[in-house]
């Protein structure tokens, strides 16, 4: 993953040599160029400063040591710099009594967004075939209202879904017991559904009919179709559909709240970090450090696959 | 680590599972008898979405719809719930501030996110500027809000600041403000943070749209002697019109559900509520589930006629293709 922002830097860096020193345009286009862009080039830059300096901050402060960070402003680090770890290390560490433990949470939420993804794009691939290429009664009007449901805010779920959660037993025995992943699953599974289903069943029609009949004609059965051809045919749209769903579930906070109880068993990072913010506000060291600990998946797969992860927002804005 | 190995077992045993039963749905549709396997094939592919979405989404939300004209003790109190969010003065400043945040978020969003991408078109290093905004995108609301809680943060007068923003208005003469504890100018303070993400997201859209003009109209209009702004005003904003509409509802959606920034930076204190967040702090918080639910219905009804707007207009776009 990480060599592909190298790719790109390097690519940028050829461009500007070449910009310098290679063939220039001829003058009229510059010219025009010049003169349309030169007061926008500057707002640019201001509204791109304004844009980084926060985060830009946050790192910085994440590596000053605590001292520093309660005394001074992170922008006194460049007249006098002081590099530390420490913080990390603390807020990672599982075995001192105040450390706020992130490395657990960090894999419960790796524990929550592996399932969380995987599940709903299975499960919505597979509808999405039969809405694409099946023949039944009232299809259409089903789709309708599965694309409908879209609408309805995931609110308005949370509160009887819990208490179904709850009471989904066998005699004594709880089904999906609070304090295990499989609530949070399940829960972010539902919530994907309408926008996977809508989004591959798009992308699934529009595989040509030659291709599924030369497959049919040749005895395949369904499962065989949608294994062999169907999945492999619609990687794109999963890689969309996928990329925006991990990111989602990854940054998500209130199903966490809802459905994880809390604990350092199942709550994943976001919620601890939010916890944190409450608790410890003043703690910088911490938090900084803490909130770069949680950013860093969802960075990493936004500059790694960011093309795929716009074509997903593209197409994905109505969720939530 | 006998822990991290743990929890790994536990996500190896789900997909284990996950994988079991789709695999028996698999082979059940391909076993079954070539009479009706075309339909086995439909009911099998549909029953997880189907059983999903009737016991996750459906049932829920027709549950809430009965449970917001319930008390706490779940007997019906007709329209408590809603007298109580439009009469009492703390649920009036949530409407309110539902209000602040739904008009000013698309707005300047949507505003900031144009001029930044025509500013940008086909300028130097495009790509890397892109990057800077639309990157608060990938952020979660959480982290956003530890960002921004750092760059409100305030120090007595007599101390060093830490905060960027403290900093400069001391810098400037000022007296240090408490950003976050101020009402009612703090609800401003937490709106800016959802436009700092929201704006990345506009900008990409709309640049798309940008590049999508053909080049001849561009042309032609330079040809004419049109300046920038005429431009910018008689073809750039007519031709993304449709982009412009995706843009200001989404994000609109998006307002109007906005929560972890709220949790985050005040837990809807200092007067700082919205819907999504009360919904969350009645429901779960203070026992209130029927509040909650009423709650919930309204932020389902604010949302309604935004989807259907949004609808349409993509209807009348494919129609004109």
């Amino acid at each position: 993953m990480s060599a592909i922002p190298a790719d790109s830097a390097a690519a940028t860096a050829t461009v500007t040599e070449e910009t310098i020193t290679g063939p220039r345009p001829p003058i009229s286009r510059r010219v025009k160029q010049r003169l349309t862009s030169r007061g926008a080039t500057a707002a640019a830059i201001i509204i791109a400063t304004l844009w980084t300096i926060p985060t830009f901050g946050l790192f910085i402060s994440s590596f000053r040591p605590e001292d520093a960070i309660q005394d001074s402003g992170w922008w006194t680090f460049f007249s006098n710099p002081q590099v530390t770890l420490e913080n990390y290390a603390d807020v990672l560490a599982s075995g001192r009594s105040s450390s706020p433990n992130l490395g657990q949470y960090f894999i419960n939420s790796l524990a929550i967004v592996i399932p969380g993804t995987i599940f709903p794009l299975v499960i919505a691939s597979m509808a999405a075939y039969v809405f694409a290429w099946g023949r039944f009664r009232g299809k259409d009007t089903l789709f309708i209202f599965v694309f409908a449901l879209q609408i309805v805010p995931l609110q308005m779920a949370l509160i009887p879904l819990l208490s179904l959660f709850i009471n989904l037993k066998i005699g004594d025995f709880q089904l999906l017991p609070a304090g295990t992943y499989a609530q949070l699953w399940i829960a972010h599974t539902i919530f994907a559904l309408p926008l996977a289903i809508f989004l591959l069943h798009n992308f699934i029609s529009e595989i040509p009919n030659e291709v599924i009949e030369a497959a049919r004609v040749d005895g395949a059965g369904h499962a065989t179709i949608f294994w062999r051809i169907i999945l492999p045919l619609s990687v794109p749209a999963i890689a969309s559909f996928g990329i925006f769903q991990f990111l989602w579930v990854w940054n998500d906070l209130l199903v966490a709240l809802v459905f994880s109880g809390g604990t350092a068993d199942v709550a994943p990072i976001t919620q601890r970090l939010a916890e944190l913010t409450g608790t410890r506000g003043n703690e910088w060291h911490r938090l900084t450090a803490g909130a770069f600990i949680s950013m860093i998946i969802p960075l990493a797969v936004f500059f790694g696959l960011q093309r795929y992860f716009v074509r997903g927002l593209l197409a994905g804005g109505l969720k939530g | 680590m006998e822990d991290f190995g743990e929890k790994f077992v536990q996500v190896g045993v789900a997909l284990a599972i996950f994988a079991g039963v789709v695999g028996l749905i698999m082979l059940l549709v391909d076993r079954a008898p070539k009479s009706f396997r075309d339909k086995a094939t439909v009911v099998g592919f549909l029953l997880p979405a189907a059983v999903l979405l009737a016991i996750g989404l459906v049932g829920p939300a027709v549950q809430t719809t009965f449970l917001a004209f319930t008390d706490r003790n779940g007997d019906p109190n007709g329209l408590d719930n809603f007298v109580w969010m439009f009469t009492q003065p703390e649920a009036l400043v949530t409407l309110r501030n539902t209000l602040l945040w739904v008009v000013l978020v698309p707005l300047l969003s949507t505003v900031i996110g144009l001029a930044y991408a025509v500013f940008i078109d086909r300028a130097r290093g495009e790509k890397a500027l892109k990057a800077l905004v639309f990157m608060p995108m990938a952020i979660s609301m959480v982290g956003a809000g530890v960002i921004w809680r750092f760059v409100y943060a305030y120090r007595g007068g007599e101390q060093e600041q830490i905060g960027l923003l403290n900093q400069l208005l001391v810098w400037f003469g000022g007296e240090p403000k408490q950003f976050l504890l101020d009402a009612p100018e703090n609800t401003f303070f937490l709106i800016a943070v959802m436009i700092w993400i929201q704006t990345g997201f506009a900008m990409v859209i709309l640049s798309a749209a940008i590049k999508g003009i053909p080049m001849e109209i561009v042309e032609a209009a330079r040809l004419d002697g049109a300046s920038a702004w005429q431009q910018f005003r008689s073809i750039t904003v007519p031709s993304i019109r449709g982009a412009l509409i995706v843009v200001v509802t989404t994000i609109t959606i998006g307002t109007l559900k906005v929560f972890d920034i709220v949790r985050t930076m005040t837990a809807g204190n200092f007067e700082t509520s919205v819907v999504a967040n009360e919904m969350y702090t009645q429901a779960f918080r203070a026992n209130e589930p029927g509040r909650g639910a009423a709650l919930a219905l309204v932020l389902f009804l604010m949302v309604l006629p935004v989807v259907i707007y949004n609808a349409r207009q993509l209807k009348k776009q494919r129609e004109i293709r």
